[in-house]
């Protein structure tokens, strides 16, 4: 029995050992926590290659909601931050934990809903109108209830329309407590209205009879953000490279690139790097 | 140390023993050295062993004999130091007995216990628990035990006087100074008992000391230097087979060895 | 059911075409989950066969606790090795978070009891036959141990495979310390989970038939070896 301890101490240190190595060797690659829908829709795996190959920077990304992105960057769980909820953003810089807040790009959050329509919200552009609409109908609306970019902008629309859908939660109210893929599949599976952002929707391929419901509300607008986490919080940051990725993507290339992203020959990502915002 | 005239009822002398129908104990030397001490065992306070007081003839093959329930194979496990006496002692050379005296005894039970593994793998299996690595003692006590052509097949295949015999050498392996066979050709055909008594014959004559229970009155006769008898968790008596068979002196003793006690004891090992 | 024969032909395409990503993310499903597999039977084993041969106070309350533990749910692993392993955590040094071997820790946690539990039962059913011979030889514990753990190897194959069947099917521990980061820490699992939230359940279903295709192989495997072993009296 000893023996096999023993043997299983060895084992363990070889493997945490080999990964220390691992760690250390790859200087060069940075852990970027990010947002789900800049991963769900593709973006990365079109961008990442373009940016290696001129940069020789390779990314590692955890797609994970806005809410847990930054609590992990907090944790010193990531190099960058990729996030969209500038309220939380900018806090997490002005807390120390990031260095500086770069606008990135843009795209809008739309509702979608079933071609039945319960509530009557389809092709409304107010989106605090729909939303009074769908809650006084009492239809069901699927919220991502994760602390997610989204789930926040949600609230905040809620909020201006004066509505707490808190009340109707259990009822007409869902809140998922997951991600917006999940969001949808959940949303779609029990005909309720769904927020999210264009480019999930868009690349989401599950869609059934599902069509935007209301879009085109300035309020509906929707920034991302990038920040370098802050090496005096967090001494393992691999600053360099994280910079020349940050410098990558709001440089004229990478800005091309993003805004050169498609699916079904829409553009998912506006690149608004160094612009004022809308 | 109080020395009780347990063996009292011993008739004549006259048996092939050199100290059967000696009915106190003598001196140590011409006793094995293991000896029980007021040896008691209960179990949900009923007195299974009473008492026990206890030596062997120093060579030779003892038998145990006594009705079914009468405590024969507790006490061969209380000798053997496989389970704690609740009261008494079990001695040797009237010193405790150590683990490293328990390494030098065997025993065989009446369903051998096999490694799922070969029959020399079976062999050397014991033979590295005492540190002994030498290969080929496997292959001679597979060669004593007539297994020699079958010292690869996997143990559990073998027929079941095959596995006895393997059992029987896997004991013989560790050269014991005492060795205990529970009911060994219990469940055997003939043929297999025989080979089983041939070999612990032999065993005898190479100088191992033997203690076994059996029921089967023939093989007890055919083997026994000495007989022990138990009723009740006591002894009632032990003397020589000879004198057993021919004037057994308690009315147990007689009754198990008439004819019609050996069909109800048939009976009992069934519904055992 | 259209979507399900959909699936099917799309997993075999994968499969035909030998699709270079997905061989990444099925091998290191397979390297993940056979090292937890292989160190939880390492720590579970021992620690089964030394409860199943010994009495000791508090023994019973183990047992419970063991078969208890095999219940653990993957999330809460994975929760408690990502605050073993993050940064700010009192292992954070070691820089593991979102590797494969942090997946492997979190795995090997999830699985061990169930290694100890499962085999603690299948050697004590064993040493229950044993147990008067191997009093008689007077074998130390560790011998029984061993002994134990050898004559029962076709029984703990099974017991391994049981380990091995949950780590490889579950998603909630890897996912929260390997991040599912493409190239480096996606395996099926979360690739499954990832086409899901994607909406794209006919990639997803697929995947998931090819995960069982490998655990039907090597299950199929181990059957056939255990049949070779019953047949030679060994199991």
């Amino acid at each position: 029995m000893r023996n096999s301890i023993n043997r299983l101490g060895v084992f363990l240190a070889v493997g945490l050992g080999l990964s220390i190595v691992n760690a250390m060797a790859e200087d060069t690659s940075i852990l970027v926590q990010s947002t789900t829908s800049t991963a769900n829709s593709g973006l990365y795996h079109y961008m990442l290659p373009k940016l290696d190959g001129e940069t020789g920077i390779k990314v590692n990304v955890v797609a994970v909601g806005t809410g847990q992105a930054i609590k992990n960057a907090m944790n010193c769980d990531a190099d960058v931050l990729l996030v969209h909820a500038k309220p939380a953003e900018e806090k997490f810089v002005l807390d120390g934990y990031g260095v500086k807040r770069y606008d990135l790009m843009y795209n809008d959050f739309v509702i979608v809903g079933p071609e039945s329509d319960p509530a009557g919200v389809s092709g409304m552009g107010d989106v605090k109108a729909a939303l009074t609409k769908i809650a006084e109908s009492g239809s069901a609306f699927a919220s991502r209830g994760d602390d997610s970019g989204t789930h926040k902008k949600e609230k905040s629309l809620w909020a201006a329309a004066n509505i707490d859908p808190e009340e109707g939660s259990g009822g007409w109210y869902k809140s998922t407590g997951s991600g917006m893929g999940a969001t949808l599949n959940t949303g779609i599976g029990m005909g309720a209205y769904v927020m999210t952002d264009r480019a999930t929707w868009i690349s989401f391929k599950n869609k059934s009879d599902y069509k935007i419901a209301v879009e085109g509300d300035k309020a509906l607008f929707n920034q991302y953000g990038v920040i370098l986490v802050n090496s005096e919080k967090c001494p393992d940051v691999k600053v360099e490279a994280g910079n020349t990725f940050i410098n990558w993507l709001i440089s004229e290339q990478g800005q091309e690139v993003i805004g050169s992203y498609k699916v079904d020959d829409q553009q998912l990502f506006f690149p608004n790097a160094g612009q004022e915002n809308m | 140390m109080l020395e009780r005239p347990l063996h009292l009822k011993m008739s004549g002398a006259g048996g092939r023993s050199a100290d059967a129908g000696v009915s106190t104990r003598v001196s140590d030397a011409s006793r094995h050295p293991l000896e029980a001490r007021a040896l008691s065992y209960a179990a949900d306070g009923k007195l299974l062993i009473d008492s026990i007081d206890l030596s062997f003839a120093p060579e030779g093959i003892s038998v145990m004999m006594g009705y079914n329930g009468a405590g024969k194979s507790l006490l061969l496990r209380l000798l053997h130091g496989m389970i704690e006496p609740s009261s008494g002692r079990v001695l040797w050379s009237g010193e405790p007995v150590t683990e490293e005296v328990r390494r030098q005894q065997a025993m065989v039970f009446q369903k051998p216990v096999l490694l799922r593994r070969t029959v020399l793998a079976n062999i050397e299996f014991v033979l590295k628990s005492r540190g002994l690595k030498d290969p080929q003692q496997a292959r001679r006590v597979i060669e004593r035990v007539g297994l020699s052509d079958l010292a690869n097949r996997p143990a559990r295949l073998l027929s079941g006087g095959e596995q006895q015999r393997l059992a029987l050498g896997r004991a013989l392996a560790l050269n014991p100074r005492i060795l205990f066979l529970d009911e060994a050709t219990a469940s055997l055909d003939p043929a297999s008992m025989l080979a089983i008594e041939e070999i612990v014959r032999q065993a005898r004559d190479s100088g191992h000391k033997i203690v076994m229970v059996t029921h089967n009155i023939g093989q007890a006769k055919r083997l026994a230097d000495e007989i022990i008898f138990i009723h009740d968790g006591r002894i009632t008596e032990q003397g020589s087979a000879d004198a057993f068979f021919e004037n057994p002196a308690s009315r147990e003793a007689q009754a198990y060895r008439d004819g019609v006690i050996l069909t109800h004891e048939n009976t009992g090992e069934l519904n055992a | 059911m259209q979507d399900f024969a959909q699936s099917f032909s799309l997993a075999l395409m994968h499969i035909v075409t030998l699709d270079p990503d997905l061989i990444e993310i099925v091998g290191l499903s397979l390297q993940v989950s056979l090292s937890a597999t292989v160190i939880s039977c390492l720590i579970g084993l021992p620690v089964g066969a030394f409860v199943a041969v010994t009495r000791f106070p508090g023994r019973s309350a183990l047992i419970v606790c063991m078969n208890a533990l095999m219940g653990l749910p993957p999330v809460v692993v994975g929760l408690f090795v990502y605050l073993q392993l993050s940064r700010a955590g009192p292992l954070g040094f070691l820089g593991l978070l979102y590797t494969p071997t942090a997946m492997i820790i979190a795995q090997s946690i999830l699985i061990t009891p169930i290694a100890g539990a499962l085999s603690r039962q299948v050697l004590e059913d064993l040493h229950k036959e044993y147990r008067e011979q191997f009093s008689s030889l007077v074998l130390s514990t560790a011998a029984q141990i061993r002994a134990l753990i050898w004559d029962g190897r076709y029984s703990l194959i099974t017991v391994a495979l049981a380990a091995f069947g949950r780590s490889v099917a579950e998603v909630g521990a890897v996912i929260i310390v390997g991040g599912n980061i493409d190239h480096l820490t996606r395996v099926m699992t979360t690739a499954i989970a990832l086409e899901t939230s994607k909406g794209d359940l006919t990639l997803a279903m697929s995947l998931g038939l090819i995960l069982l295709f490998i655990a039907l192989g090597i299950n199929a495997l181990v059957s056939t070896f255990r049949l070779t072993a019953s047949r030679y009296g060994y199991a």
